[in-house]
């Protein structure tokens, strides 16, 4: 059943972890995480699921591992240093096959810095890390948008046994929208009967194994494993999802996601009402990224803004996507309407960037 | 061959291989390990002790990264292959989500208590009911015999050439006495394998330990010191001769800690 109300995005994420049936969540605190795990600390417990507070970054990320192997939904999250100690555990429920959802709220960088928000993960969350793994990496833009791609990931990380990420920032993070909390169907999923619960409790009366190995699933061999791998990852990118807004007709598209995809969507408004013929194309997966329809719209003379609070990581991705047949520009942190890091990207000095451009 | 001779030779013929002890849950793949290694034997040691208290089906293993890591593939029980030093993480995981198994990590010292020591700590803070059994073998074997905190001062390794020293490596590091001076902590015992009586002994820890967990008292924990005959460059035979001579005298085999209430 339906309910309305008032939240924040960090709160959407345990929402939507709710809704989505998350049965357990492991995390340690790092602003501006907190509100996801403090929410979940009061509502996980009640409804008969784990809570645990870790003694690290690491921990959490190996007890999702633990609760993965158990069959469970379960997730972590965390911001941007803690993301970092993340990357073994990652590394390991790829190549353990384990589903889980880890949510990355991102925070200024690089190194620990200080806690504001922050574009600034973009490669390490998308590109993989230690060993070449990939992952689905969901991008929210609204509070709501952060409840409903929750429960996507879960269903994506079921339907593929393997992590999925959910990434936002600080800003979003804290945004206050009115949010409809229900439960979304995304259909059926097959059985976990790999899951380990004791050899008693197995129909066939074999004990299951899981491990950070190829060897069981994959016949044995390292070519065989790498040849599904690859396989899953090719799988994996028909998940591709986007946002076009405008776009027809645009002389100049703009890039972004997360808040940012807020703030150009509101600029490519502006730019429409003095008649500069202004887009946005938003990716709502980052992995896989829409590399298609963004190279289907370069050339002709269209311009691409890449929109992203860091000094350019996504833009490369938008590079790649149009293949030198148009101009891509980017508007970075830099752009931030103020010098310290309390900074944004606001829509009005995007304006002049598309005035400038166009 | 007469006609009585027959008949009695068919009534000897045995045809399967007598049933060992804790067969039911280890299939020991004997190759896997160095002539004379011990970590087999803890291997049959813990599938005695659940054949013993019946709690094989509702068992899960969690193992580790190294030598001790090896003896995950000869256990039939459901097992969980972690990265170096998480198992406890996992563990924890499991017990929360699944109270009425018994679930015990088996990790090598080093898995443990050097690069494990977060994860082992913080499953102590939580007061966790699993149980951690440690294969102390005073070095890393898998990669060739280096410096563990369980090295003896003194011992030569491949990254201590001229032996521990204090002054650079510090001091053996013992774990089944810090264990023990933690309040969620049920039972913690070390003992060993080198003499047929220590192996019993050694035995009865890891039930009482996996006892105390079914009984949810609180977080259990047995380490087992074991022969490495390869990387401390001894036979079989001086290992064991070893381990009775300097290993137990600098790691006191008993009881530390056995309570069935915790306050």
């Amino acid at each position: 059943m339906a309910k309305r109300i008032l939240a924040e995005g960090n709160e959407a994420v345990g929402w939507g972890a709710l809704s989505a049936g998350c049965k357990c969540f492991f995390g340690y605190p790092i602003t501006p995480q907190n509100e996801i795990m403090e929410l979940l600390a009061r509502e996980l417990p009640e409804r008969g699921g784990v809570f645990i507070q870790s003694q690290c970054e690491t921990g959490a990320i190996n007890m999702l591992y633990g609760a993965a192997t158990a069959g469970v939904r379960a997730m972590t999250s965390t911001a941007s240093p803690g993301w970092a100690l993340m990357q073994e555990g990652m590394s390991d429920m790829a190549s353990a096959n384990l589903p889980g959802v880890v949510v990355v709220v991102q925070r200024i960088g690089p190194g620990v810095q200080r806690v504001e928000h922050a574009q600034m993960d973009y490669n390490s969350v998308t590109k993989g890390g230690v060993g070449g793994y990939k992952n689905i990496v969901l991008a929210p833009a609204s509070v709501q948008e952060t409840h409903d791609l929750m429960q996507l990931a879960f269903y994506l990380a079921d339907k593929y046994r393997h992590p999925v990420v959910v990434l936002t920032e600080g800003i979003l993070g804290h945004v206050i929208e009115p949010l409809e909390v229900k439960t979304l169907d995304f259909g059926p999923l097959p059985e976990k009967d790999w899951a380990v619960a004791g050899r008693g409790t197995h129909k066939d009366g074999k004990y299951r194994e899981i491990g950070p190995s190829y060897h069981p699933l994959y016949d044995g061999t390292y070519l065989n494993y790498l040849n599904a791998l690859r396989e899953k990852y090719r799988a994996m990118e028909s998940e591709l999802r986007y946002e076009e807004y405008k776009v027809q007709g645009a002389k100049a598209i703009l890039v972004a996601y997360g808040y940012c995809a807020r703030v150009a969507k509101e600029a490519v408004d502006m730019a429409r009402a003095e008649g500069l013929k202004a887009g946005l194309l938003r990716p709502i997966t980052l992995w896989p990224f829409p590399y298609q329809p963004l190279r289907d719209k370069a050339g002709k003379g269209r311009k691409f803004i890449a929109v992203e609070d860091s000094l350019g990581q996504m833009v490369d991705d938008v590079k790649m996507a149009v293949e030198g047949k148009s101009e891509v520009h980017l508007a970075d942190v830099t752009f931030r309407h103020m010098p310290s890091e309390e900074g944004m990207i606001l829509p009005g000095r995007l304006l002049q960037e598309i005035r400038r451009l166009l | 061959m007469s006609k009585e001779t027959k008949n009695i030779a068919k009534e000897v013929v045995v045809e399967k291989p007598l049933l060992l002890r804790g067969e039911a849950w280890m299939d020991i793949i004997w190759d896997l390990f160095c002539p004379g290694c011990q970590i087999p034997l803890v291997g049959r040691l813990v599938a005695e002790s659940l054949e013993e208290l019946g709690i094989g089906d509702k068992a899960i293993m969690v193992g580790c990264v190294g030598c001790t890591g090896i003896l995950i593939a000869s256990m039939t029980m459901d097992r969980v292959s972690p990265a170096h030093g998480r198992g406890p993480d996992i563990a924890t995981a499991l017990k929360r989500i699944h109270p009425k198994t018994v679930v015990f990590t088996v990790q090598g010292d080093g898995d443990c208590i050097a690069i494990g020591a977060g994860p082992l700590i913080g499953a102590l803070t939580r007061a966790e009911k699993i149980t951690v059994i440690m294969v102390n073998n005073t070095n890393y074997g898998t990669t060739g015999g280096q410096l563990a905190p369980t090295t003896l001062t003194g011992q030569v390794t491949s990254t201590t050439p001229k032996g521990r020293s204090p002054s650079a490596e510090g001091y053996p590091m013992h774990t089944a006495e810090m264990v023990a001076t933690f309040r969620g902590t049920a039972y913690s015992a070390r003992g060993s394998m080198h003499t047929p009586a220590d192996y019993q002994r050694t035995k009865k820890y890891v039930r009482t330990a996996f006892q105390r967990q079914i009984e949810g008292v609180g977080f259990s924990f047995v380490e087992i010191i074991t022969a490495c005959p390869v990387n401390w460059h001894m036979t079989p035979v001086q290992a064991l001769d070893w381990i009775g001579e300097k290993v137990v005298a600098e790691f006191p085999v008993g009881e530390f800690k056995n309570v069935t209430h915790i306050e």
